[in-house]
């Protein structure tokens, strides 16, 4: 919760386990980029290829970056969380009213386009390989760090058709995932160690804070709490969730 | 074909807190009243417990309380000139589903409106004179006042064990309460919640400036209270998940707290839940309602003869009923004659963030659905509108329910969507920043109007109800005026940087506002510009009754709900007393 934490943390983590998330998924190790102990090379994928998880690891690291306050998504297990949600219900199109005819209409008329989750990210990333090759440039993951912020920007503010899917809905898409993941409680496989939660200091799944809420501008600092946690601190991910299982340290 | 079952004294198209309510005044008349609920049966234990009900992305984000699109949604457009597309997923609004509806999920704000809103018409033409209502503007009186409802708003706070502090008693004004709410009969049941700390610095703001701060009035309880069905709840605890969420604490005033365990024990009551009525049958006169077609989980098709009907579904879908089932004539916007789908109204919201330094730690999941301070000098007609060109108003509050980071994390203008700056400006502000909100009313204009979707379907192969919505400019311009105050106040508030923008068009379904939809089954006393009479009977169906947030001529400042509830116990005791007696038209013009 607090700062020395975070800072010690990082100096604990140091040179021995560095760059074991970059490197794992061949990207161009970055010196700025603080590495990690949690290293989420081991989770297992049920919905992305080999190459549509470097894509993604490359893409949710430079939405959301490791820094001095803590890991970024990629340590924070954003790729398993966006995995597990494509590969299950909610990427089937659950709760998404789906007939026809099918227009386009006004952007206030919100998302109207025929792809379940599922089939708007593996159209998207086909059409990103696609449109990077075509423009002669290397895979997504393979590019310096501040090319792949140029190239995510050109998605999020133009209109690049990938594969049917406009590169602005696909990246909407991918950032509201990554904020998802980051910030969802550890069960569904981001969030890892609650390290986004820590590192803004909210509490997660407590229950009461009737004697603290007239105690005005209290330092809370007691740990935060996943839904899934048992009473020794170790969360149980959801059997359906097959990521790499937490440290369970609090 | 559908099996025929016995016939009920009355029945309830939709079990939540309407249905609640008139399932328990009818069967304690002695009715045999059969319950209709299209969704699930769900109860504080085991469905709303803790830890699992506190899932950010489960209950906010996936929105697992809410109305399943795949079966029914509706279309939208701005204007009549664009196609209608369906709400493919929620977001604006979060209609809810199953037993208890949506005060499962509610937050639990509590109001009474104000006698100038039932009289809106009046009052604006008799204050600023007939041309300051712009021609489209299709206000209207209510045909009831605060008089009327007065005693039955009480009947609904105690019911519910609201906590706040009364502004006026018996025509006696308290320092500390609402100073332009209109005479109430006594106290609120409890007295108000806890004052969070930005709600403090709200308080403390608003009172440097010369407004009226008071508690906002909450169904999340202060301390335990037994209400006078003799049903127990308990404190709120402020564990920052209750919109969306249900209450594992027994602190939320909903039907499963308030009166569902004594109702379901009752042996005149039989509940059916996840049966969706298709629609209300008639005899050959068309003028008398002979009971209700439903098909069950099982896709069979039951017909349940009634001798009276209580359609007391969401808003948007009391309209849709009526309008399959062919009651009332449905509202041209073109020609503007019609009634069912008329006045479709909404609520102008807008906001204002106040950013703080570190030192002031703000603990924004420290929160519960409906604590906070507000002021309503800026309501209604409470303020003199001559010189401002717009009708109505909204109260503005530091009435934050929670820190869920998902949703809720604050960064000052011009930081980026993404990215490191991002990240550092969201570490940096989740803590230490306060939100104001600004609760708009909504005038009825000509062309918002609700209709049957010509082309979309539901998971029954029926038509979609279409939406057409823009916000009039009336609205526009009073929430640039009310933000501004708001704006006023937040700058008095101590921070570094205060930033908000007032409401702007066009209306969008993609970015979450409020569920407070009303109007389209609107009372009133001609039934050339009302669905339902007074006491919420159809002018054209007298054994249908049609209660909600849909009977609003247009939408006021206040949230909704006591209303509703206030509404619900007036026409219940219409029923009761008078109807039961002598069925037929309650008001012959």
């Amino acid at each position: 919760m607090d700062k020395i934490s975070r800072r010690s943390f990082f100096k604990a983590a140091g040179a021995a386990a560095a760059s074991t998330a970059v490197e794992a998924y061949g990207l161009t190790p970055d010196k700025n980029v603080a590495p990690s102990q949690n290293s989420s090379a081991h989770t297992t994928y049920t919905f992305f290829n080999a190459a549509e998880v470097a894509l993604i690891a490359a893409a949710v690291e430079r939405l959301i970056p490791a820094d001095e306050n803590g890991p970024g998504a990629l340590d924070a297990g954003v790729p398993s969380y966006i995995d597990k949600q494509l590969s299950g219900a909610w990427g089937a199109g659950e709760r998404l009213y789906r007939s026809g005819p099918w227009h386009s209409g006004t952007p206030s008329q919100g998302y109207q386009l025929p792809f379940t989750p599922a089939e708007l990210f593996r159209n998207a990333l086909r059409g990103i390989n696609e449109n990077l090759s075509r423009a002669g440039k290397a895979a997504f993951a393979k590019l310096s760090a501040q090319d792949q912020d140029a190239y995510l920007k050109s998605l999020q503010s133009g209109n690049i058709d990938l594969a049917g899917v406009p590169s602005k809905v696909f990246f909407e898409s991918l950032l509201g995932l990554t904020i998802e993941g980051f910030f969802s409680d550890p069960v569904y496989g981001g969030n890892r160690d609650m390290t986004a939660w820590k590192m803004i200091g909210f509490p997660g799944a407590y229950a009461a804070y009737y004697h603290l809420v007239d105690q005005h501008g209290i330092a809370y600092n007691r740990p935060p709490m996943s839904l899934a946690e048992d009473g020794r601190g170790v969360i149980h991910i959801h059997s359906d969730i097959p990521a790499t299982p937490s440290q369970g340290s609090k | 074909m559908a099996t025929k079952l016995a016939e009920a004294d009355a029945i309830l198209i939709g079990v939540g807190l309407v249905g609640s309510m008139l399932g328990r005044e009818l069967t304690r008349a002695g009715l045999k009243v059969v319950g209709r609920e299209r969704g699930e049966p769900r109860f504080t234990v085991p469905d709303f417990q803790g830890p699992q009900m506190h899932d950010e992305l489960r209950y906010s984000i996936r929105k697992a309380l809410m109305q399943d699109n795949t079966k029914e949604s509706v279309t939208f457009r701005n204007t009549i000139e664009q196609t209608a597309l369906p709400i493919r997923r929620w977001e604006s609004f979060l209609p809810g589903t199953g037993l208890g509806g949506a005060a499962v999920h509610w937050n639990g704000q509590t109001y009474r409106f104000q006698d100038s809103d039932f009289r809106l018409r009046t009052q604006v033409l008799e204050r600023y004179g007939e041309n300051f209502v712009g021609k489209d503007l299709t206000i209207q009186d209510w045909g009831v006042t605060a008089v009327d409802l007065e005693r039955y708003y009480d009947r609904f706070e105690y019911l519910l064990g609201v906590s706040g502090k009364a502004g006026h008693v018996k025509g006696t004004k308290n320092a500390g309460g609402n100073p332009f709410e209109d005479t109430r009969s006594r106290e609120y049941p409890t007295p108000p919640m806890k004052e969070p700390y930005g709600s403090a610095m709200f308080r403390k703001a608003a009172d440097s400036l010369g407004y009226h701060p008071f508690p906002q009035p909450s169904a999340k309880l202060s301390q335990p209270y037994t209400n006078p069905e003799g049903l127990t709840m308990n404190t709120c605890m402020f564990c920052g998940y209750c919109e969306r969420y249900g209450c594992e604490h027994y602190a939320k005033s909903s039907p499963q707290t308030v009166l569902l365990p004594v109702l379901l024990k009752d042996k005149n009551f039989t509940l059916r839940t996840q049966c969706q009525v298709l629609r209300i049958n008639f005899d050959k006169t068309k003028k008398h309602a002979t009971g209700v077609t439903y098909v069950d989980s099982a896709g069979r098709e039951f017909e349940q003869p009634g001798r009276l009907i209580i359609l007391g579904s969401f808003a948007l879908n009391n309209v849709r009923m009526l309008l399959l089932s062919g009651i009332g004539l449905p509202y041209d916007p073109k020609t503007g004659k019609g009634v069912v789908g008329r006045n479709y109204a909404y609520q102008t919201m807008s906001g204002v963030q106040v950013f703080y330094d570190q030192k002031v730690n703000i603990n924004p999941f420290m929160r519960s659905g409906a604590n906070g301070t507000v002021i309503a000098d800026f309501v209604s007609d409470n303020f003199d509108h001559g010189t401002h060109g717009f009708i109505g108003g909204a109260y503005i509050g530091e009435i934050m329910t929670n820190g869920r980071p998902i949703e809720f994390h604050p960064t000052p203008p011009g930081t980026p969507a993404w990215g490191a700056e991002w990240k550092k400006a969201v570490v940096r502000h989740y803590n230490h920043t306060c939100v104001l909100s600004i609760h708009g009313s909504s005038v009825a204009n000509r062309k918002n109007y609700l209709d049957l979707d010509p082309t979309y379907k539901d998971a029954w192969g029926l038509p979609l109800l279409r939406t057409t919505f823009d916000f009039p400019e009336n609205d526009l311009k009073m929430s640039a005026y009310v933000t501004q105050k708001a704006l006023d106040i937040g700058k008095a508030m101590g921070g570094q940087q205060v930033a908000g923008s007032p409401r702007k068009g066009p209306y969008t379904i993609t970015q979450y506002q409020t569920t407070h939809n009303t109007g389209g089954t609107v009372m009133g006393n001609e039934p050339a510009t009302s669905v339902v009479n007074r006491y919420l009977q159809s002018w054209d169906v007298s054994n249908v009754f049609v209660i909600g947030a849909s009977n609003f001529p247009q939408n006021a400042s206040y949230n909704p709900t006591g209303t509703v509830g206030a509404l619900a116990y007036w026409a219940a005791d219409t029923i009761v007393k008078q109807y039961l007696k002598s069925p037929g038209p309650l008001v012959h013009v």
